[in-house]
């Protein structure tokens, strides 16, 4: 007998609370844009708010609104971009793609430090004490922000010191560059094309050379060896014209620190980075 | 009264559900990460905690008594926990949904959470009258919410401090939660039901 009781009571208070549940769905019934369902499921979903929204979701909801454009997720890429604007019936307007690059190689073999920091683990904090720590106030200070912000573990530290971008990983979002408080890191077209003057410090020459063995010093070389004319000067820093620059390596022969390097160079991911310093070093 | 003053103070400080006893540890660890998502989390539980105890507590006394099935109550519980929660929810999202909006995400993860049954079956056990059951519920959430709280805040202070290799990550927060435990123990025998 007891057993019947308590299939009643369970049953009836299932089909009570079944009911209740249905009832509820009914009078307090949200209509969702489907849409925003089927954007949200092409969506990346890691999150990174690189949209300016909180999250994919909330992504999803903006665009189907009409506040934003398909290509606003920049991790999406070409392709989701396209079947994310085919649900409202759009055109993608081309974007190119990007990737983070860092501006700066003055690692901890070749720059130089002024002082122990033995504070907060954070750039930003580690900048604003007495200048960083570096000899060299544009330089990297390799305590990882850019690392932090990264939400698909494209940017890592390197064995010397810096921040390493791994090409595969990255989505051109631009979390790092925002992160770093040194604004070392630009976002560039993703190509191999051309060469970079990977240095930021826009100080004399004779202050970069005693702070760093791999600076821009400003000396000009490069303008003058430059037969396309792309390299100009930016208060003491050279820079390369990418859309001018043939790579004819010039320049690079011509740079006495050695800061200039092809973008093929450039570490693509964890590990190139030893071999690079180490050709940089013989560079200089 | 005074009998609903010291169950608030036994089971927000002396018998603290997550530090004494370590009840819904799994949100405590899980979004203890930012103050912001603490904070939402915190609000839901003190909610969905409290109107559980009240609706349990009825059902038990006026539907599982009279007919002799309390051994039945942890299955109903679930039936009521699981129901309530997706009650709120809808009813939520339709009459405010700013408040849909922040708890939204955090009322789903409580329906399971293991502190939430707790509070319904320790209620019953502990044979607390239905105001002192609503009362209970209202404390132990609050205490929860405390701990919670207090975490974040001690988490979002170790992003910045320097912590050595092997203790990284889950090691240091198990730790930092031991020892708020151990803090709280402090409180013991303070008060007394």
């Amino acid at each position: 007998m007891q057993i019947i009781y308590a299939i009643i009571a369970l049953g009836l208070l299932g089909l009570l609370f079944g009911l209740l549940l249905s009832m509820a769905a009914r009078i307090f019934a949200v209509k969702v844009d489907p849409r925003v369902d089927r954007v949200k499921e092409l969506l990346p979903g890691a999150n990174c708010g690189a949209c300016g929204y909180a999250g994919c979701v909330n992504f999803a909801e903006a665009y189907v609104e009409g506040r934003t454009s398909a290509n606003g997720c920049i991790p999406a890429g070409k392709e989701t971009s396209k079947a994310i604007a085919a649900i409202l019936g759009q055109e993608v307007t081309e974007s190119e793609p990007v990737i983070a690059t860092v501006f700066c190689i003055g690692d901890n073999t070749k720059a130089a430090d002024r002082f122990i920091y033995d504070g907060i683990e954070d750039c930003a904090v580690a900048g604003r004490f007495n200048d960083g720590f570096k000899a060299c106030r544009y330089g990297c200070l390799g305590l990882g922000n850019c690392v932090r912000a990264c939400p698909f573990d494209a940017v890592k530290m390197g064995s010397h010191g810096l921040p390493v971008v791994d090409q595969e990983a990255c989505t051109g979002c631009g979390l790092c560059v925002n992160a770093c408080p040194r604004n070392l890191i630009k976002t560039l077209p993703r190509s191999d094309q051309g060469h970079l003057v990977l240095c930021s410090s826009h100080d004399r020459g004779k202050s970069v050379s005693r702070a760093c063995s791999v600076g821009c010093i400003a000396c000009k070389a490069c303008i003058k060896a430059c037969p396309q004319e792309a390299i100009e000067m930016d208060d003491k820093l050279a820079v390369i014209d990418l859309d001018k620059c043939d790579d004819c390596g010039e320049c690079v022969a011509a740079c006495p620190p050695g800061t200039i390097h092809p973008r093929s160079a450039v570490p693509k991911k964890l590990g190139e980075e030893k071999e690079f310093a180490e050709n940089a070093a013989s560079a200089g | 009264m005074e009998r609903l003053l010291t169950i608030i103070f036994v089971y927000i400080l002396v018998e603290n559900f997550v530090l004494h006893r370590f009840f819904g540890i799994c949100p405590f660890l899980g979004v203890s990460r930012k103050m912001e998502t603490a904070i939402g989390m915190s609000m839901a539980v003190v909610f969905v905690m409290t109107m559980a105890t009240l609706v349990t507590w009825l059902l038990y006394s006026f539907v599982l008594v009279p007919y002799n099935l309390e051994y039945l109550q942890i299955v109903t519980f679930i039936l009521v926990i699981a129901s309530l929660v997706q009650l709120v929810e809808t009813t939520l999202r339709k009459i405010s949904p700013t408040l849909y909006q922040g708890l939204g995400i955090f009322l789903p993860l409580i329906t399971t959470n293991c502190a939430i049954m707790a509070v319904a079956l320790l209620a019953v056990r502990e044979e607390f009258t239905f105001v002192e059951a609503v009362v209970f519920g209202l404390a132990a959430s609050i205490g929860f919410s405390l701990a919670l709280v207090i975490m974040a805040g001690i988490r979002e202070r170790l992003e910045l401090a320097e912590i050595p290799d092997v203790l990284q990550g889950p090691a240091v927060t198990l730790i930092t939660a031991g020892i708020l435990s151990l803090a709280f123990l402090g409180f013991g025998g303070m008060f007394t039901l």
